[in-house]
């Protein structure tokens, strides 16, 4: 049975098939993977197991009467705990709502739906969505597959470390900033993180509305494709989702890279670590081996990248977190009136990492800083997005490290990661996020048993090639596909 | 300008969160470090530079006028933390 | 020396468009309903849910903004307000403030004869919150309150005028036109006391001839016409009696207290909340097409001031009456299709400024709620312009016709009204009281034309008051002179 974990969805579907294998099979198969690592690596907040036997028989049933099984049809899957599905617990891991039932799915879950995929459970990420370790959760922090000390990195880190830890096939997250890429980076698998718009963020519960965009984590190039198809499109219940034309992502899925032109901005390597830039630089003449025209090009605006992007998503988490006011769901802490009971819902409902982001964005947005601070990030974001698009009219795509290093260090029971820096680690990854464009982690070997990631960030709606790019790399190379994560593995 | 401890309470203030003593001096400290390093973008030049406030460059997304049925009752006040004939009670207004 | 002062006077006036949708979501915005049961996820400010504008309220706006003479910006977006309030679902209210959809407008009221233009500043598109249910008589003495959030997110349009008005007459004209102009666009019901229309005042005083504002009051809580220039009137003598005692006007918002005539003060605005306005991201702009702006204007009604003046010079009807029956487009309606069935205007104005108006502000009813149809209007009046009842009682016929909606023939034949016109019958009745009255015909003969009076009082009399008066008349006079 153990065969079956870290199989991809296209390998799965084959054998499912062919009738080699049960959905029941295949998800009670991943259910005992969860049994088993899931109690040291964290990544779940909360297992459907029952629900998700269920599904999984009834989808047997379907198959011996003969009907036809929808694309991701009985494929495990996980969704970071920021997704809102219908009756089931939807904490954003925070003592907030840690009992808050959504009376609707996210459109994203609604999709997997159709594609019949099955939901094995809930995953743990920082507080709403703000940090880049799962440190911020309020429930506990996610460990890293490939290395227990390791941070599994976050947003999304519970999402990333299940896919990597072979607990589930794929999983979705959010990315307002890297909040997928990074992860995917420090876990060794793939992260796509779409054009904004080109899915549904209805049901997302976002900390940054104009950032965050729901994006994928998978095991190869070929299942971000389909898991793609699966949950794009145009959503009426979101006004900035859009119906792109290009959307056969799987007939990207081309290993030929000739005559692209790939542009390598140096401003991303400027103190990156020596390992990943090595694995870097191997990626590029991988790339120029295979036919691709590498060229360096200078961003300089990448450096304020990070500022803004921190100024845009406090102000914006600050508003949206606003709602958590213990009146019509989540957490109400009593108080003799209601202003009392404000203040001490969100003091005690929030962890510290949430409230520092909120009264940044207060400040950020208050009559006084305005102009100063808000404003002033509006206006350099237009300038990053004319620079990165600008580039991309002569790039078919661009090239750089996911992160600056490899996955950091779990700071420890009771401490947290701000003598860090906070989302310090999404330097590289919120450009994209800023100008809205699509950009893909992938895995490109280790340093230190910890796995390096590489991103490539395409034009809007330009999905295609980055799968196409990646693709590539995956079949000319190893270094994609690192070994599973194994438990005592370092 | 850096942060003081007193900014960090009136932000508070406004976004109705109690904070402990300690709580107020170490996000006092860390968002001094965070105004720190936003110090960067007063360097860019941003004369004649629109702001982008949506990042893709749609306009008129506009709903037909149709009613849809809501949530009932139940779904409505499931997650409420307390309720009072069909509605969100909250403690006394000042 | 006392100083005159002048006051200055802007409104801000709150309207529910009537689209059959809220703003953001596709729930009903009908009036009423149990708490909580018009609300959705989106609505009830749930986790995760966003908002898709109605393209109805951007239309409803649109059409309000050129009905009062505004320009509509080609660009125009909505941003959040952001405050803590039980009745605010996301904490954040959705309007548009620093781009609203209409800008530079006015409306022209006239008091005394005299024309006066109140600039509008600005009209915003924005979402209404819930309602507040408390458990005592009043918020602050409740021990706790209850959140409805039916009205969440129904539409709304924010006038905002120029500081413009000079008297709370002013205040209340403008109020009165506005309410005008809205009913004829269609847009909203506009009826204060279900809160469709809604109006804050903001309110100084000034030293008669100083071009400088004083420190200004925003008075809330006004729930009719009356009640706006009642409180303005009070707030005025509030603040004189504060500033000729030497004293200072504090900048707050003061609530009205209808019962007790006076208005008091609800909070300070220093201490008022920094609301942290920002693009919603969630919702794209709004770029209107010239072309869709001219297809929404041509489709507007004649408005209330084309009206009147037609009234005026088509229809022969004074200044005065043409003003009462264009002020609402029900009542201008009506005239308008009574006149095509009875083609008498100053009769058919006569009628509604008289018996129509008196009776539906007695029983406190809407033009559209009565049961007088044009239809029936004109068949009462022909029946007395062809002389088959006389005019008083056309007046009893239509007292009846007003409470049970019967036609008039048939209210005419119930009641056995039937005048008598027939020159035969009558003949016969007035030689019996010309017989029976000689010392009246005797005055009549000797000079005393007062005289005839008291015959045709006799006539009509005998006839029970059937007898058509002017056949009388005419009658009498005959057998007289002969
Ligand atoms: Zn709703």
């Amino acid at each position: 049975m153990s065969s079956l974990l870290g199989l991809t969805a296209h390998q799965l579907q084959g054998l499912l098939e062919k009738k080699e294998l049960s959905c029941a099979e295949l998800v009670k198969a991943h259910l005992a993977k969860i049994e088993e690592s899931d109690g040291e690596i964290k990544a779940f907040t909360r297992v459907t197991r029952e629900a998700a036997l269920e599904q999984a028989q009834a989808m047997d049933a379907q198959r011996s009467r003969g009907e036809g099984l929808a694309p991701l049809a009985g494929i495990p899957m996980a969704l970071s705990d920021n997704l809102c599905t219908k009756g089931i617990v939807t904490t954003c891991s925070s003592r907030m709502l840690e009992n808050f039932r959504p009376p609707y799915n996210a459109t994203v879950v609604e999709k997997l739906q159709e594609a019949a995929a099955v939901l094995l459970g809930k995953c743990n990420l920082d507080e709403f969505g703000l940090g880049d370790s799962t440190e911020s959760s309020a429930f506990f922090p996610t460990r890293n597959p490939h290395d227990l000390q390791a941070s599994a990195g976050g947003a999304c880190g519970g999402a990333a470390a299940a896919v990597a830890a072979q607990e589930v096939v794929f999983a979705l997250g959010s990315d307002a900033g890297g909040s997928v890429r990074q992860p995917a980076a420090f876990c060794g698998v793939i992260g796509l993180k779409p054009t904004y718009g080109l899915v549904s963020g209805y049901g997302l519960i976002a900390a940054g509305s104009s950032l965050d965009q729901v994006g994928c984590f998978t095991r190869d190039f070929t299942d971000g494709a389909l898991v793609l198809e699966s949950i794009c499109g145009a959503d009426v219940q979101d006004s900035n989702s859009v119906s792109s034309p290009h959307t056969d992502f799987t007939k990207h899925l081309v290993n030929d890279v000739k005559g692209l032109k790939i542009g390598l901005p140096k401003e991303y390597i400027e103190g990156v670590a020596p390992k990943v830039k090595t694995a870097y630089e191997q990626a590029v003449a991988k790339l120029e081996e295979l036919g691709a025209v590498c060229e360096e090009l200078s961003l300089p605006h990448t450096k304020y990248a990070l500022p803004c992007y921190e100024i845009v998503l406090a102000a914006e988490a600050s508003s949206n977190l606003a709602r958590y006011d213990g009146v019509r769901y989540g957490l109400r802490v009593e108080a003799e009136d209601v202003e009392s009971m404000y203040n001490k819902t969100r003091g005690q409902g929030f962890g510290e990492e949430a409230k520092k982001q909120i009264l940044f964005g207060t400040y950020v947005l208050s009559a006084q800083q305005y102009q100063d601070y808000y404003l002033k990030a509006l206006k350099v974001r237009t300038l990053i997005k004319q620079e990165l698009e600008q580039a991309l009219e002569k790039y078919d795509c661009l090239l750089t490290p996911t992160t600056p290093t490899v996955a950091f260090n779990l700071a420890g029971k009771g401490k947290n990661h701000h003598g860090r820096g906070g989302v310090q680690t999404h330097g590289l990854t919120c450009p994209a996020s800023l100008a809205g464009l699509p950009a893909v982690s992938f895995p490109f070997g280790k340093a230190q048993g910890r796995p390096i990631g590489l991103q490539l960030i395409g034009r809007a709606f330009g999905e295609g090639m980055l799968l196409r790019v990646g693709y590539t790399l995956e079949q000319n190379t190893d270094l994609t596909q690192l070994s599973p994560a194994v438990k005592g593995e370092r | 300008m850096g942060m003081t401890i007193e900014k960090v309470r009136s932000v508070a203030d406004l976004a109705r969160i109690e904070l402990t003593a300690e709580e107020e001096q170490r996000i006092t400290e860390a968002l001094q470090a965070v105004l720190k390093q936003t110090e960067a973008l007063k360097q860019v030049n941003t004369e004649q530079v629109e702001p982008t406030i949506y990042v893709r460059p749609l306009q008129n997304v506009f709903r037909e006028d149709e009613v849809q049925e809501g949530l009932v009752m139940e779904e409505v006040l499931a997650n409420a933390p307390e309720t009072e004939n069909g509605c969100f009670k909250v403690p006394r207004i000042l | 020396m006392a100083t005159a002062y002048e006051a200055v006077i802007g409104l801000e006036v709150h309207v529910e468009l009537k689209t059959n949708t809220k703003i953001f979501c596709s729930c009903t915005t009908e009036f009423g309903g149990d708490p909580n049961t018009h609300v959705c996820p989106g609505c009830l400010g749930f986790p995760g849910t966003l908002p898709v504008m109605n393209k109805k309220a951007v239309e409803y706006a649109v059409r309000a903004g050129l009905a009062l003479n505004c320009a509509i910006n080609p660009y125009s977006r909505f941003d959040r307000k952001n405050y803590f309030y039980p009745d605010l679902p996301t904490a954040y209210q959705i309007s548009q403030y620093f781009h609203p959809i209409c800008k530079e407008g006015y409306v022209e009221i006239e008091l005394g004869g005299k024309k006066k233009k109140i600039r509008i500043n600005r009209i915003h598109l924005e979402e209404d919150a819930g309602k507040l249910l408390h458990s005592g008589s009043s918020i602050t003495s409740s021990q706790y309150s209850m959140a409805d959030y039916n009205r969440a997110s129904v539409p709304l349009i924010e006038i905002v005028s120029e500081p413009d008005m000079r008297s709370p007459e002013e205040a209340r004209a403008y109020l009165e036109k506005l309410r005008a102009i809205l009913e004829y666009t269609g847009v909203s019901d506009v009826k204060m006391e279900q809160g469709s229309l809604r109006c804050d005042a903001n309110i100084s005083l000034r030293p008669v001839g100083s071009t400088e504002f004083g420190t200004k009051t925003e008075i809330k809580n006004m729930n009719s016409f009356r009640s706006l220039q009642r409180a303005l009137e009070y707030e005025i003598d509030r603040q004189q009696d504060v500033l000729e005692e030497g004293g200072t006007i504090i900048q707050e918002t003061r609530g009205w207290d209808e019962e007790k005539g006076i208005t008091s003060s609800m909070r300070s605005k220093e201490e008022a909340t920094d609301y942290r306005y920002f693009p919603d991201p969630n919702l794209p702009p709004i770029v209107l097409d010239p072309a869709w702006i001219k297809t929404i204007k041509a489709s507007l009604p004649e408005l209330p001031d084309a009206r009147k003046e037609r009234l005026v010079k088509e229809c022969g009807l004074s200044e005065y009456d043409a003003g009462i029956i264009t002020s609402s487009r029900s009542l201008a309606e009506f005239f308008d299709r009574t006149v095509v069935l009875f083609n008498e205007p100053k009769t058919v104005a006569n009628w509604m400024m008289g018996e129509y108006l008196r009776l539906l502000n007695a029983e406190g009813l809407e033009v559209s709620e009565s049961k007088v149809t044009p239809e029936k209007l004109a068949a009462l009046l022909k029946l007395q312009a062809d002389g088959k009842i006389s005019g008083k009682m056309a007046k009893v016929v239509f007292e009846e016709l007003f409470n049970t909606g019967k036609e008039p023939e048939t209210i005419v034949k119930e009641k056995g009204m039937v005048q008598i016109s027939d020159t035969g019958a009558l003949e016969e009745i007035v030689m019996k009281v010309l017989a029976a009255n000689p010392q009246s015909v005797a005055d009549y003969q000797a000079g005393k034309e007062k005289a005839i009076g008291f015959l045709v009082g006799q006539v009509m009399k005998e006839t029970k008051g059937q007898a058509n008066p002017g056949i009388v008349n005419q009658l009498l006079k005959k057998k007289l002179s002969e």
